[in-house]
Order: structure tokens, then C-alpha cells, then sequence
């Protein structure tokens, strides 16, 4: 076996192990429960998607979040009609977020940079407004789209109020009240539902390791370089895009469809253009271009969402508990405006820092220290060759 | 030398940039296995001809032709894929890749064509293309610097690391846009040098230069554009001769 591919295989099953046992291993920050971890793995989909797009070619898409819908409408979707087994939709996810990237991304890919982060925006947005007015008798509108109990006999309901789930009722399973979703017949909801994410989450990284390694990688790693030079080597880039383009809405759509599976319901804000711009705050955050930049990226913001959120001026106000009064008022007062719903501005202020001074994210961090750990380490090395050297 | 085989004909290309007229009725034959040296003062179109052969300027009217297909008709990738390619003026490279797969991609595009989706096979395994590209590197002297980012170059590397990625391709004519200029003395006899074991091989190539050392050296046939104009073509010894050309330098320039 190749050096590169035994490093990778190694690389595999470090992360495999690291994303298996993370029950365990998140236990002492707080994060070793179902809901937060899924939510790690299935935000961490989405941006290595989205970073086999903007981290390999450079072309930054700003409507990412309409290929999380729309994995998300078809697989509630295919609940509805078909069954509550998460294999189908999944596949029927992965399929309408591809098609639905084939032709944005035809139109978009007509441009480069500034231009092309504008079409897409302008796309995702289309997508988002549309699920709100003219397509609401297939996004049910404001209220979205949900998983309701079967239609029985008799019943004049329309199908955004009653399923029919047809695979189910052929094989006769039973259902009372709102079914949850499964894997053949396992549970999706607790530990379950994570373990469901997590080997899902180990697959989609091992597939955006064989393209960062492969042929394919490499041109789109060339494109980013310098796209107007390969055309003149003989590529033709824009089949390239796309399929990138294609592939990272593929897999938008994934994270989209499970975000169904923990929760059978689909809303049109999923689809806003924050949401959009979160996946390219997780992927630079991590390190644009990195293997595991991007995921990472996407833990730390997802678990500070969770931490920051839930603080209130109560449990502030109980921590500078230390200050007199007066100042611990205004103390209060102040951070009061950084947590809770005014998280964002935390998160703001955390992705200004890491652009300014790490602009490779997280990952360009890791290295720095590595590479001063290496450099000491060298050093010494020298330092005994040195003094080794009078002796020949 | 043969005589017969013509494989780029420029045939009465015009281009007009608003007022100015860059190239007017060029006509240009380019015989195969001969090295074509395009001389002429600044701003005489040289440039330009370039351009137009390898489908980046379309003409205004005439047609550049290579191995009876038009190529004005066709866009950048595949003129390239017909087996033209190219060299420019300022290093156009890939900065942020390794030499070796600088030298990798224009390999690839040879031998799998404009695209093809090849996400499973990992590059490490490309053995065949990897030792391809390492003799190009060592025939252009940059092999110790293959794992190095090509940024990191200095101006006269990259350009010979541009000639390998042309080389590379072993394409059917390779068009040089000066490419010697703004290296030192030694490293210009180098890549002379290194043309001239090229010209063994039999590749068509056609160069552009200021460099008159470079020029006789190298070329099998002249041809002088003056203000868009071909106002010499021979042999070096007949093009030294011409009064016209000595005017165009000398004095017509002014």
C-alpha cells in the first residue's frame, strides 16, 4: 500500500474512532448527549459538502441553505407518502438536492466570484420565498411541512393534514398516533438516531477524502488556482464545477434529510439566507480547504450556539455573584447583550478574530502550534548534531 | 528539413483594437518540424497573432487554420486538445500546487481529455504520469524543487516550469510567447540549450522573442511584423540582410 493511502487509512479510522466514542469523549464539556451530537454530525455534512465546493475550487456559494431545504421537504415528504423508514428518504433527498443543484448551479457557474456568491444568493432566496407563497400546497407554508397520523377511511383531508404512507400500509405496519422514523424497524430518536448520523457523517467524510486525493481533487484544486490557465491546458472547467457544485448540494441535501430524521418536519426558514450564510461561517471558521477544518468549524459553532443560548441574565447575574452590586448589575447588563438570543454578536465577533489573525481557521492553528513544537524539536537536533560534529 | 507539411496557416487575419490596427492581412505558414521565430518591435502585433492562434482574441476577419480545422471557431480547451498549446509572457501557473502537479495537470488533460470524473482512483496512483512528469522536471533542471509550491519560484523557474508543462503534452506545435525574456544570461543559454534538444525531437514550435541571440540561434525561419504588417520572411541569414527589416528596427521604429 501507497504512503499516502496507509497516512488516510489511518486518518480514517482515528476519525471513525474519535466520531464513534464521542459520547464518551464530549461527556466532560457538557455535549455527550443524543440531540447536540447529532446536530454536530449532521451541521458537520454540510459543510464538508459545502467545502468540496468553496475549500477545493474557490467558488463561494451563498445558497447552500435551499439544498438543506429541499433534502429536508423530500425526505418529510417521502414519510408521507411512502414510508417512515429513512432509507428512502434519504435517497430521494440526495436525488431532488442534486437535480436542484444541476440547475442552479448551470445558471450560476455562467459566472466567478462575486458575481456567482450573487446568483446563488439570489437563487437560495428565490427558493426560500417560493416556499412561502406560491409552492405552500407542497411546503405548507408558515406552518411546514410535518409527518401527521395515517388517512383513514372515510376521510376528506388533504395530504398536508393526513399521510397515506403506501409502502408502510402495503406491509401492514401499525401505527398509533405520529410515528417515529426508523432504520427497518430501529428507532431513530435517542442514541439510535446519533449512531444513525455518525456512521452516515463517516461515510460522507470518507467519500470527500477519496475526491481531496483524486484526480478530480486535484483540477479543482487547479481551478481555484488558476482557472483561466486550465482551460488553456486543455480542461474544459465548467463540467468540473458543476459536478463539484452538484456534489456539495448532494450533500446539503444529506444533512437537510437528516435533520428530517431526528425531526420530521420542514420549514422554509431552513432555507433563509442565514442559514446559508452559517455554513460558510463553520467552513472558514475550520479552515477552507482542510479535511477536517470544515467539521470542526461546525462542532465549535454549534456547541457555542447551544452553551451561549441557553445563559440568561438569571445565570449571569448568580456568576458575578462575586462583584458588589452596582458593578455586578452593569457587568450583567453588558454580557447580557452577548449570549441568549444575542449569541450572534459572540459568534461575530469570534469569526472577526479568527479571520484577522488565523485566516486559514482553526486548523491553520493546530499547525502553527505543531510547527513550533517541530521547530524546538529540530533545533535540539542540531544542537546535539553540533556537538557531535568536533568529534569526527 | 521538409517542405511539405504545412500545420498552421494564418490566412489574411485583420484585428482592430478601436483605432489601432494590430494585425492587417497577416498571412503566415508554419511548415511542420521547423522552429518559427516571430521578431518585430514593440507593439508590432506579435502578441496579438499569438492570441488569436490559441483562440483568446477572435479576428476580426481571416482565419487561423491547423490541421484543417478552423481554430478561431473553437473555444481555449479544445484548441488545445487539438494539439496546440501554449507558453505566455508572464508565468501563468498554478501557484498554489507542487511543481510535480503543475506538471501533472496538463499530463492529465492529454491523456483523459477535457473532463472526465475520476473522484475514485487516487492521484498518488498515477505512477505512469508522476515519472512523465519527473523527467520533464529534470529536463528543464527544476526535479529537486518538485515538491515545492511553484509560488515559491523565482521568475525564470517558473517560466521553465511553464515550457514543461508544454513539453509535457507533447503537443503537435508549441507556441512560445518570449521565453527567455527577463532571465539572467546564464539561465537564457540554458533554455536555449534546452530548446534545442527539443528541436531533435521534431516538435513544430513557433516562438516569439526580442532576444536576437535567442533567435538566430534557434530558429529555422523568420518572419518580421512590423505595425501588423509581415514585411520580411526567410531564412535567418536572408532576414539579416533585408534593408526593410534593419529600417522597421532601426529606423522605422521612431
Amino acid at each position: 500500500m501507497l504512503l499516502q493511502e496507509r497516512k488516510d487509512l489511518f486518518l480514517m479510522a482515528i476519525f471513525s474512532f474519535v466520531v464513534l466514542s464521542a459520547p464518551i469523549l464530549f461527556q466532560p464539556i457538557g455535549a455527550g448527549y443524543p440531540d447536540l451530537l447529532q446536530k454536530f454530525a449532521i451541521y458537520g455534512i454540510f459543510a464538508i459538502g459545502f467545502n468540496i465546493l468553496f475549500g477545493l475550487t474557490g467558488y463561494l456559494s451563498f445558497g447552500h441553505a435551499a439544498f438543506l431545504g429541499i433534502g429536508s421537504y423530500a425526505a418529510v415528504w417521502s414519510f408521507k407518502l411512502f414510508t417512515m423508514n429513512v432509507v428512502p428518504a434519504i435517497f430521494l433527498s440526495v436525488i431532488a438536492a442534486g437535480l436542484f443543484a444541476a440547475l442552479i448551479g448551470f445558471v450560476s457557474l455562467r459566472r466567478s466570484g462575486i458575481y456567482f456568491s450573487i446568483l446563488t444568493l439570489a437563487f437560495a432566496q428565490m427558493s426560500y420565498s417560493l416556499a412561502y407563497s406560491v409552492l405552500t400546497p407542497i411546503t405548507n407554508g408558515e406552518t411546514g411541512l410535518q409527518v401527521r397520523a395515517l388517512l383513514k377511511e372515510g376521510q376528506t383531508r388533504g395530504l398536508l393534514d393526513a399521510d397515506i404512507r403506501v409502502i408502510d400500509s402495503f406491509f401492514g405496519v401499525e401505527e398509533f398516533g405520529i410515528p417515529i422514523t426508523n432504520f427497518f424497524g430501529l428507532k431513530m430518536s435517542g442514541w439510535e438516531g446519533f449512531y444513525f448520523c455518525a456512521i452516515i457523517l463517516i461515510i460522507a467524510f470518507f467519500i470527500s477524502l477519496k475526491i481531496f486525493r483524486s484526480d478530480f481533487g486535484l483540477m479543482l484544486r487547479a481551478i481555484k488556482s488558476n482557472q483561466n490557465r486550465l482551460n488553456y491546458t486543455g480542461i474544459n472547467t465548467r463540467p468540473y464545477l458543476l459536478v463539484a457544485f452538484m456534489i456539495s448540494g448532494m450533500y446539503a441535501g444529506l444533512a437537510g434529510s437528516l435533520l428530517a430524521v431526528t425531526d420530521p418536519l420542514a420549514g422554509a426558514e431552513r432555507m433563509q439566507w442565514t442559514a446559508s450564510g452559517e455554513v460558510v461561517l463553520m467552513t472558514i471558521l475550520g479552515g477552507a480547504g482542510t479535511l477536517i477544518g470544515p467539521l470542526i468549524g461546525a462542532g465549535i459553532i454549534k456547541y457555542l450556539e447551544q452553551i451561549f443560548s441557553s445563559i440568561n441574565n438569571y445565570v449571569l447575574f448568580t456568576f458575578f455573584d462575586f462583584l458588589p452590586v452596582e458593578l455586578q448589575v452593569l457587568v450583567t447588563k453588558l454580557t447580557s447583550l452577548f449570549v441568549g438570543e444575542g449569541w450572534e454578536l459572540t459568534l461575530g465577533l469570534m469569526f472577526m478574530i479568527v479571520v484577522v489573525f488565523l485566516p486559514g481557521g482553526v486548523v491553520e492553528g493546530i499547525n502553527r502550534i505543531m510547527g513550533l513544537f517541530h521547530k524546538r524539536k529540530r533545533k535540539e537536533d542540531t544542537t546535539t548534531n553540533h556537538k557531535a560534529q568536533p568529534a569526527e | 528539413m521538409s517542405q511539405n507539411n504545412i500545420v498552421l496557416s494564418v490566412a489574411d487575419v485583420s484585428k482592430r483594437f478601436g483605432g489601432l490596427n494590430a494585425l492587417s492581412d497577416v498571412d503566415l505558414q508554419i511548415e511542420e518540424g521547423t522552429v518559427h521565430a516571430i521578431i518585430g518591435p514593440n507593439g508590432a502585433g506579435k502578441s496579438t497573432l499569438l492570441n488569436v492562434c490559441v483562440g483568446r482574441i477572435k479576428p476580426d476577419e481571416g482565419h487561423v487554420i491547423f490541421d484543417g480545422e478552423i481554430l478561431d471557431r473553437h473555444k481555449p480547451h479544445e484548441i488545445n486538445q487539438l494539439g496546440v498549446a501554449r507558453v505566455f509572457q508572464t508565468p501563468e501557473i498554478f501557484p498554489d500546487l507542487s511543481l510535480l502537479h503543475n506538471v501533472m495537470l496538463p499530463a492529465l488533460a492529454k491523456r483523459d481529455g477535457a473532463f472526465k470524473f475520476n473522484a475514485w482512483v487516487g492521484l498518488e496512483r498515477e505512477n505512469a504520469l508522476r515519472q512523465e512528469a519527473e523527467h520533464i522536471l529534470e529536463d528543464v533542471n527544476l526535479y529537486d524543487e518538485r515538491m515545492q509550491e511553484a509560488a515559491s519560484l523565482s521568475r525564470g523557474n517558473k517560466r521553465r516550469l511553464e515550457l514543461a508543462m508544454g513539453l509535457i503534452q507533447k503537443p503537435r506545435l508549441l507556441l512560445l510567447d518570449e521565453p527567455t525574456a527577463g532571465m539572467a544570461r546564464h539561465d537564457t543559454n540554458r533554455t536555449i540549450d534546452l530548446l534545442k534538444k527539443l528541436k531533435a525531437r521534431g516538435m513544430t514550435k513557433v516562438i516569439i522573442e526580442h532576444d536576437m541571440h535567442v533567435v538566430f540561434s534557434l530558429a529555422d525561419k523568420i518572419s518580421v511584423l512590423a505595425q501588423g504588417q509581415i514585411i520580411a520572411e526567410g531564412t535567418p541569414q536572408e532576414v539579416r540582410g533585408n534593408p526593410k527589416v534593419q529600417e522597421a528596427y532601426l529606423g522605422g521604429a521612431h
